[in-house]
């Protein structure tokens, strides 16, 4: 297929999202009623900073409330913060609360409540852990007023605090933000929109949040994770439902008001129900993951890595895994396309299939022979359909394939051995993240060059690691632009992973419920039921 | 016959026993590991080591299965590695769906399947025979899945009767309770439904030919109270003993029905968990349902002594 040109690409992605992105008619305002909502997994763990799971922080962006948001044009904004404000050197961070926040248990928000919250979330995420390695001290002032003191420069702050996506943020009271990070939180307080219903949680069937009545949202419109947070629901149940057709009946039904995430296939009969509708809420989208595990025989060869880039087919790949191309786009980079950083830098290899360059590479590479491990997710459609596309391409180059079918949870445990693919290991597994994690440098794993601390598959790439330490010390947006532009081509030349596209999720609701935001997660304010 | 119940019920212990060691051995031969699941994607190997140790899944075999049974035999089947809620609490969310479900099968099974079994005995080779043992064949052969989103399709969506989804507790209201629960019991009746019928046809076909049938027609009784009261009596062992059976396989089969009905029933609970390694849920659950098991055994064994006194153990 011939490759799409930028301008071809943004006239395509702008033309797709005229035409599936219409925001939601304006909402009717009308105030009350139980919102039934059918979340894409089951929640089991509650504690946002200690799973990264997305149905932990869809569930936590109802209880919780973050310091900083990120709106519809990934503009990080306050939240729970009033005012702040940057001393000159751009050393110090001073943020005074907004009034009338309130836990849910009725106590006033402090800050001494915030500064734990923080310094929890920085001992488990990417973000917060490379911040906590550039910061001195974070520390109340007084009731409503905290600090963030630098140890060494650091650029995006605002960006860390206000990250969308797992681990975010969320502020917790100081009681509870004292739970070591490796430990499950015992008690769900916050100070969000919504108060979880603990006595009506029952695991793999219905989870309950009823509205906050202290809640006090920002007077601005609302936009992401940002803005006014204006509760007009009395009550929100989430419903777990693991057969489809079950789900795409009761919303046929009446029976629920919105389905988080239903099958592309399921989506033409939706649209063509009269009283429901679809929307894409999630404007990134996610990006597919190809990844080769550096530590084994072929791929610790770079020249063999190269030939997965080489025989990069992303339409194939989309046209496997997904089905529909209005729901997907090629992205030939490393960084989200929709994002601040996305770049072509480096990324020729998967503009344009090469399997002649594939097949020399893997000769110029001295493989054996021996077969490659190629993991096979059976029980997710996608990346089950990925796999076989990467058998196909594989064997084309002239490689020897073994692919090894399991289920996702055998495969969590799979992907974590580092034993040779002989013992128990593997060669090449396949994932997917949302474009919001792999953004940029800060956020996306895929671009760690940790070694053993990095992602499964343990690429050790120091001069990456480097230029990730070098972009969030960087304070000017060109100069971190063109760092990420490095850390791009490093990426694809070593091949740490080689992505496969994009795709977009759209969500499903009834005609009566208003009021959706786009965002990476189901929001539920603004949000009413006609 | 007291004694018998005591002798059984006391043999239901070492039988647990084997029980709890196979689920427990199994489940660690089986591939998966929930410390690697609750790392997550961020984890080090040093944090997956550190959370193994914390669930004491480090520990040898012989120390994690003392630890268990010593637990179990307190009355404590431990806590879920992913929610932190005890396993008795996320078995008593659910028991009542699969329990509710389970009987109201088993009284369409039966209240169905035994009567057309007789009328199908009694009329042998007759269109009525040939048309019970037509849905015989068919109710074993449709999957559960496919008859449940037939149904669903039917009576909820396009004739609105019904409900799609979801259990609706009997202390909300009657009503709700029953019109939830009619599909999927009616779902996972139909194969056993079938099964009862064939049985109950076979059993009482070596009865209607016997000398007091015979005997009994001849003194001008009707033909319901000698096919009740003379030869369904008669002929009811093999009826009960299949039922009992059933029972215990509708527990199993229940587990589909729950995921198309969406009812949080044990067996989602137990599919749930085992895709996740949930470790202490699955023990939990498949001991308390293989105990239910014993138990159903134990009831038809007693039932088979009320029925026929000349039984003795």
């Amino acid at each position: 297929m011939r490759p799409l040109s930028r301008r071809q690409f943004l006239a395509g992605a702008g033309a797709t999202a005229a035409a599936t992105l219409a925001p939601t008619r304006a909402p009717a305002q009308k105030s009350g009623g139980t919102l039934r909502f059918v979340a894409q997994a089951d929640l089991k763990i509650l504690d946002p900073v200690w799973t990264t799971a997305y149905i932990t922080r869809n569930h936590s962006y109802l209880v919780y409330d973050t310091l900083f948001g990120t709106d519809e044009k990934l503009q990080v904004r306050p939240q729970m913060v009033d005012k702040h404000s940057v001393s000159k050197d751009g050393m110090k961070y001073t943020f005074t609360l907004r009034d009338g926040l309130k836990w849910h248990d009725g106590q006033p928000v402090v800050a001494e409540d915030c500064a734990e919250s923080l310094k929890r979330w920085m001992k488990k995420d990417r973000f917060g852990r490379l911040l906590a390695a550039h910061t001195a001290k974070v520390a109340p002032v007084d009731r409503k007023t905290l600090t963030l003191e630098l140890g060494e420069r650091f650029g995006p702050v605002l960006e860390a605090l206000g990250k969308p996506s797992s681990n975010v943020p969320f502020m917790m009271p100081a009681r509870i933000a004292a739970t070591s990070a490796d430990e499950q939180i015992k008690e769900i307080v916050g100070s969000g929109p919504f108060r979880f219903a603990k006595d009506e949680w029952q695991p793999g069937n219905q989870v309950v949040y009823v509205k906050h009545a202290d809640y006090v949202p920002r007077n601005e419109a609302p936009s992401g994770s940002a803005g006014g947070k204006k509760v007009l629901l009395d009550k929100v149940i989430w419903r777990y439902m693991p057969d489809a057709a079950t789900a795409s009946a009761a919303l046929a039904a009446g029976e629920i008001d919105w389905w988080e995430i239903p099958p592309i296939d399921f989506v033409p009969k939706i649209e063509q129900t009269a009283s429901l509708t679809t929307f894409l809420p999630d404007p990134l989208g996610t990006q597919g993951w190809l990844r080769p595990n550096h530590l084994h025989p072929p791929f610790n060869n770079k020249k063999a890595r190269q030939a997965l880039v080489a025989m990069m087919n992303q339409e194939m790949y989309l046209q496997a895994a997904i089905g529909v191309p209005k729901y997907y786009r090629s992205c030939p980079g490393v960084f989200a396309c929709a994002g601040p950083y996305a770049s072509k830098a480096g990324a020729e290899g998967l503009v344009k299939q090469n399997l002649e360059r594939a097949r020399q590479l893997v000769k110029e590479s001295g493989y054996d022979g021996r077969p490659v491990t190629v993991v096979h997710v059976t029980d997710i459609g996608f990346l089950s359909g990925a796999a076989l596309v990467t058998r196909e391409l594989l064997t084309a180059a002239g490689f020897n394939v073994d692919l090894k079918a399991m289920d996702w949870s055998t495969n969590l445990a799979v992907r974590a051995k580092k034993d040779p693919p002989d013992k128990g290991g593997w060669n090449i597994l396949h994932t997917w993240w949302m474009a919001a994690d792999v953004m940029h440098p800060a956020v996306h794993f895929g671009v760690s060059g940790a070694g053993p601390g990095a992602w499964f598959g343990w690429p050790e790439i120091p001069q990456l690691e480097k230029l990730i330490t070098d972009f969030v010390r960087a304070t000017d947006q060109p100069h971190r632009k063109q760092l990420a532009e490095e850390i791009q081509k490093i990426a694809l030349d070593e091949v740490a992973y080689v992505p496969w596209g994009e795709w977009f999720l759209p969500t499903a609701f009834r005609k009566n419920v208003n009021g959706i935001l786009k965002f990476i997660a189901p929001l539920f304010w603004n949000v009413s039921i006609a | 016959m007291l004694a018998e119940v005591l002798r059984r019920l006391l043999a239901t212990i070492p039988v647990m026993g084997v029980v709890a060691l196979a689920v427990f051995a199994l489940l660690h031969v089986t591939p998966g590991d929930p410390a690697v699941i609750i790392a997550g994607d961020y984890a080090t190997t040093d944090d997956i080591a550190r959370i193994r140790t914390r669930l004491g899944l480090d520990q040898p075999f012989h120390t994690q299965v003392a630890i268990w049974l010593g637990r179990v035999v307190r009355g404590d089947l431990g806590t879920s590695i992913f929610s932190g809620l005890p396993v008795s609490t996320l078995i008593g969310q659910r028991a009542a769906t699969t329990i509710w479900l389970t009987l109201f099968a088993m009284l369409i099974s039966v209240g169905v399947g035994v009567p057309i079994g007789v009328v199908a005995a009694w009329r042998k080779g007759s269109w009525l025979d040939r048309a019970v043992m037509v849905f015989a064949v068919s109710g074993f052969s449709m999957p559960t899945f496919w008859l449940g989103f037939i149904l669903v399709y039917v009576f909820a969506i396009t004739a609105g009767w019904l409900p799609v989804q979801g259990y609706a507790p009997l202390a909300g209201g009657v009503g709700s309770f029953l019109s939830h629960l009619i599909l999927p019991a009616l779902t996972l009746s139909v194969v056993y439904m079938a099964l009862i019928a064939r049985m109950t046809r076979a059993s009482m076909l070596g009865v209607l030919d016997e000398d007091y049938i015979r005997t009994a027609f001849a003194k001008g009784l009707a033909p319901s109270g000698v096919l009740v009261r003379h030869a369904l009596k008669n002929a009811s062992l093999p009826i009960v003993t299949i039922i009992g059976i059933g029972f215990a396989l509708l527990i199993g089969g229940a587990v589909v029905t729950e995921s198309v009905f969406a009812l949080p029933g044990l067996g989602r609970l137990t599919v749930d968990a085992i895709v996740r390694r949930d470790y202490p849920v699955i023990q939990g659950v498949l001991l308390v349902v293989s105990g239910a098991y014993v138990m159903i055994n134990l009831i038809v064994d007693v039932l088979y002594v009320v029925l026929d006194p000349r039984i003795r153990y």
